[in-house]
């Protein structure tokens, strides 16, 4: 059937934040296409789950309930997901860019000889000509994505080898309830006629998930720096001025690699998207990929020595000057006239 | 403990953290030969946890595999001089333009024909395109089993090997039989620096390829002669047994309609000095706006 095919994730009988952004990035695909939504859910107990998807306008739902199926493992989610889509035949299938979805997804690219285009963080419906074939293609989807260490975007396509995925970055998609009482579908799939003994042969033997202290997405003031930071000790005077404004320190893809900071307070694309009042970039550059996960910020200061930091031409201020003395004077001023 | 066979997949890839302002051509398409090619950074994690392995078990085996063009012989050299074992190259102009399913495929027909193996290792991602995908491509291909995102092996056993792996919110303590198909997360421990002696004796290691060309003595040449081991192994579409339509651009599903360069829109920013004055002013029209204080 022509649909649009999104894969849910779900922990403890709660749809993950990003699966409810795919499904209203795939509403809005499927609304241009004139064709259904559809979604897939494997996990435990989701007998009461339709009432978290249904809203985001989800046709049909299959769901897969066996207590086997969570935690996520590969094989056992790859078995369901490919039957599923082998006999559904979706034009298009959206995974979330998450440790799960990246990990999924390929694989099951692998056994259905499709293409996947990773980490997009804008989706469109389009024609394309294929001079060779002297073909027009309608209705393909637009998989686009920064490549190239953000210098360019690139758009995607694939016009003959279906169905056509897509991984879909965190908090890059609008989520938005499409309608409250839609009437949304739903299959029981039968694990047992799918999955096999030998899917099971990876074992989870130990799992450690922190509901970790940092909360970057719901910090209102965000500190960032990047590699032009220089050293962790120096990221000691962005802690403190973080602290004194009640905010959050983040860094660059480049700051972690560097270990200047931790990962999980990474920002950008590969990171965490956050959409603060105050963004302060320290020593940041501004690839794309950082810039993606950060320019909806309501105000940005750059702080930084090269006047050319693509970053400063999104910026609200931009500060020539060497962090090291900007920042004790920031927080130095701003003791002397907060109230 | 019997030894193991380690097979590490590794990329050359443009340097693409280090790209400066003349990394694009003004059209808009990147200038290759303004980037340096490097050791895919997470394959170098890769590398280091194979050698890890062959560390704890006596006479385990490290293969470097890569696929690329004639100078990607130079990720072969980096790997004997790091302590790899031996080293074997994928190249052709056929396998050229090929996306994540067509050189899964391609790198898959070439494990085959290093069977039996216990593990394959490869960096979570490269840095070219940072899609993660030809791991578990690769996996699905040769039915195995895959653990992605590996940051450190907790025990090797007779039949399984236990991993820790490193999600976005924590980290998984999992087994799995072997063989098996692993993803390295640039988390784990930096790949071991070269070593003098491994140098002298690989540093005239040359593909057959690299022998024809023009630079090429007769001392090198009787060089490899008198040392076999020197002779990177090299192998073709042929050699590898590969079906052409599956290599290549014919292989590969995802095109590239379009690509854009990166314009930025100028806001107007207040270009402010580090002087006291200048960031008094905006601290207290920072306050004044109640976006802090």
């Amino acid at each position: 059937m022509k649909s649009v095919f999104v894969y849910c994730e779900v922990e403890n009988q709660k749809v993950a934040e990003i699966s409810q952004e795919l499904l209203s990035a795939g509403k809005r695909l499927a609304q241009k296409l004139g064709c259904p939504l559809e979604a897939m859910i494997f996990g435990i107990d989701l007998k009461n789950i339709k009432s978290q998807i249904a809203p985001y306008g989800v046709d049909r739902l299959f769901v897969a309930d066996d207590e086997r199926l969570e935690p996520f493992r590969t094989l056992p989610h790859a078995a369901l997901a490919t039957e599923i889509l082998k006999k559904e035949d979706p034009q298009i299938v959206l995974f979330g860019a998450t440790s799960v979805g990246r990990d999924l997804a390929p694989r099951i690219a692998s056994v259905l000889n499709c293409g996947l285009t990773a980490d997009c963080t804008i989706l469109d419906i389009g024609d394309h000509f294929v001079k060779k074939e002297k073909k027009e293609y309608k209705d393909l989807l637009y998989a686009i994505r920064p490549a190239f260490g953000g210098s360019i975007m690139a758009n995607i396509i694939n016009w003959d080898m279906h169905p056509q995925m897509a991984t879909v970055r965190e908090g890059v998609m609008k989520k938005e309830v499409f309608d409250d009482n839609y009437a949304t579908e739903v299959v029981n799939v039968n694990v047992n006629k799918i999955v096999k003994e030998e899917d099971f042969v990876v074992k989870i033997i130990e799992r450690h998930i922190e509901e970790s202290g940092v909360n970057l997405k719901e910090a209102p003031i965000i500190v960032a720096g990047g590699y032009g930071v220089g050293s962790k000790e120096n990221f000691q005077h962005l802690q403190d001025l973080a602290d004194l404004l009640g905010g959050e320190i983040g860094g660059s893809r480049a700051a972690v690699d560097a270990g200047f900071i931790d990962h999980n307070r990474q920002i950008g694309q590969t990171g965490t998207t956050v959409r603060p009042k105050l963004y302060i970039a320290a020593g940041i550059s501004g690839a794309i990929q950082h810039r993606a996960g950060m320019q909806e910020a309501s105000l940005i200061i750059s702080i930084n020595n090269d006047p050319e930091a693509p970053i400063n031409k999104i910026a609200d201020y931009v500060i020539h000057g060497d962090l090291a003395e900007v920042v004790p004077k920031m927080i130095k001023y701003y003791k002397k006239n907060a109230k | 403990m019997r030894p193991l066979k380690i097979v590490v997949l590794a990329k050359q890839v443009p340097d693409t953290r280090h790209v400066g302002a003349d990394a694009m051509k003004p059209d808009g398409t990147v200038n290759r030969s303004k980037l340096s090619t490097i050791f895919n950074p997470d394959d170098l994690h890769a590398l280091e946890l194979a050698l890890n392995i062959k560390d704890r078990v006596e006479g385990t085996q490290v293969i470097v595999l890569t696929m690329g063009p004639k100078r990607a012989a130079d990720i072969i050299r980096e790997g004997y001089y790091r302590g790899a074992d031996n080293g074997i190259m994928i190249s052709d102009m056929r396998f050229g333009g090929a996306d994540t399913l067509a050189t899964s495929y391609t790198l898959v027909k070439g494990i085959q024909k290093l069977a039996p193996f216990d593990l394959i290792l490869g960096g979570r991602q490269a840095i070219d395109g940072d899609t993660a995908q030809v791991g578990p491509q690769c996996a699905d291909k040769l039915k195995i089993p895959q653990i992605t995102y590996v940051e450190e092996i907790i025990e090797i056993k007779e039949d399984e090997i236990i991993a820790r792996r490193r999600l976005e919110k924590g980290v998984e303590t999992v087994s799995s039989p072997f063989p098996c198909l692993m993803t390295v997360h640039g988390s784990s421990p930096a790949c071991r620096s070269r070593h003098a002696k491994k140098i002298m004796k690989y540093k005239y290691a040359r593909t057959k390829t690299e022998l024809k060309s023009k630079n090429t003595d007769e001392v090198l040449l009787s060089l490899h002669e008198k040392r076999p081991y020197l002779t990177i192994p090299e192998w073709n579409v042929e050699d590898i047994d590969a079906d052409l339509d599956k290599i290549g651009l014919s292989g590969s599903p995802t095109k590239v309609k379009s690509v854009e360069s990166i314009v930025l829109t100028a806001k107007e920013a207040k270009i402010l000095s580090g002087a006291d004055a200048d960031i008094e002013m905006m601290i207290k029209e920072l306050i004044e706006q109640h976006t802090i204080g």
